[in-house]
């Protein structure tokens, strides 16, 4: 998959964010997305899944016919876990919604540690298994774009070591990463995309 | 496509028998209605029964509207609403699986308990079997207009309220040809067929406008 973001334009609440980005992605490829609060990075990654609509410009998926929303798992910083499911049901709809094609949930629970939780009410989980099991999605459902805002919020030290290896492996068998942070987020070979919050020409 | 539908009509009702505040809550409504409506208008069994097909409607509009506007408004809170958006099936079809799933478990319940309440009023069993038909029928329809006023309340700020001023008014056409049918079925001046194949018609209607509806209007929400 190559991604194409071609002078995009972001107004928020009458507020211009960005201008002009414009920025390509292809196989293996990863970004970090840095700047402080209120900066756009959220907002970048939304319309690069399709989540919001850009005020000018576009996002293109130069090789094939999917959609940008098609092709992108989101993690963003609500974790879209449902507290009366188990934690296995939530991955298990994640699975189902975003088109499958992943590992088992037993094993992606088992890799994201916290595979002895599958047969727990998820709202009983703390901030970071939640941020795990989240995460967990990404292995479930095979798609080639991660776009993941601030992903390592509430993640301890090994949940972060956990995250940066699935992104090294998922950018190893073709994947592009998009990872929106204000903190140091260790990726090797990583494009960097600095927003000021004053718009970027 | 239909294994996505069946995963989210299954979550759905997942979440809404273990949440408790599904089916119990518009039943409970439902009774408390149908009960106090004796003490308002006095112990007159004949009154009761004459006025008691219109109430048992009421009733049943009433408590169905509990709960609609939060159909997409749960999901949106905890994110998953940008799940249901990343997924390659029509948001049509997943605003359908989610108005089954609600039907399902408010308004099938409200629809099997209606003749027992009608009991409680003296209603005769020709117009109980016509009080269930038309809910059955009508009771779909005002879980579908509750859709789009659900995705209009995630979509706009303050979109609560408008959900509120938004279903009941479409609802009436369904309240009086549903009533209007229940009564052909037991006066019979007009042939119960007549308004009865109006209120399909009108809920066959929103059975088609409610999901396009609601998908535009979860679309909008991107702007």
């Amino acid at each position: 998959m190559r991604l194409a973001v071609e002078g995009l334009t972001c107004i928020r609440g009458g507020r211009k964010l960005f201008r002009g980005l414009s920025f390509g992605l292809g196989q293996g490829e990863a970004i970090v997305v840095t700047g402080p609060n209120g900066a756009g990075k959220t907002s970048l990654l939304r319309l690069v899944a399709g989540l919001l609509t850009p005020a000018e410009g576009r996002v293109v998926v130069e090789d094939s016919v999917q959609m940008a929303n098609e092709l992108s798992h989101f993690v963003g910083h609500l974790d879209a876990v449902k507290g009366a499911l188990t934690v296995g049901e939530n991955l298990d709809f994640g699975r189902t919604l975003l088109g499958g094609g992943g590992i088992e949930t037993d094993a992606a629970l088992k890799k994201l540690g916290i595979g002895s939780l599958a047969d727990v009410p998820a709202q009983i989980l703390s901030a970071g298994q939640r941020r795990r099991l989240a995460l967990a999605r990404l292995l479930v459902a095979t798609r080639p774009l991660w776009l993941l805002d601030e992903p390592s919020t509430a993640l301890d030290s090994e949940g972060q070591r956990t995250l940066i290896q699935l992104i090294v492996e998922h950018r190893a068998s073709g994947g592009s990463v998009i990872a929106a942070t204000h903190m140091a987020l260790d990726i090797s070979g990583a494009r960097e995309i600095v927003l000021t919050g004053e718009g970027v020409d | 496509m239909i294994t996505t539908f069946r995963a989210v009509t299954a979550r759905d009702l997942k979440l809404a028998l273990r949440v408790g505040g599904g089916a119990g809550v518009g039943v409970i409504f439902f009774l408390a209605i149908v009960t106090i409506i004796p003490f308002a208008v006095g112990p007159d069994l004949p009154l009761l029964a004459r006025i008691g097909t219109a109430v048992l409607w009421i009733g049943a509009l009433l408590a169905s509207l509990l709960g609609l506007d939060r159909i997409f408004a749960s999901d949106q809170d905890d994110g998953s609403l940008d799940l249901l958006l990343l997924s390659h099936a029509p948001l049509e079809l997943i605003a359908v699986a989610k108005a089954v799933a609600h039907w399902i478990a408010t308004g099938l319940p409200l629809v099997i308990i209606a003749p027992v309440l009608g009991l409680m009023l003296g209603v005769e069993p020709r117009a109980l079997a016509a009080v269930s038909l038309t809910l059955l029928v009508g009771t779909p329809a005002v879980t579908f207009i509750g859709l789009i006023a659900s995705a209009l309340s995630v979509a706009l700020p303050r979109g609560g309220l408008l959900s509120a001023v938004l279903i009941l008014p479409l609802a009436i056409p369904l309240l009086i040809f549903g009533v209007a049918a229940t009564n052909a079925a037991v006066v019979g001046e007009i042939p119960f067929g007549t308004p009865f194949r109006l209120l399909c018609a009108i809920t066959l209607f929103f059975l088609v406008l409610g999901p396009v509806a609601a998908a535009a209007a979860l679309r909008h929400v991107r702007e």
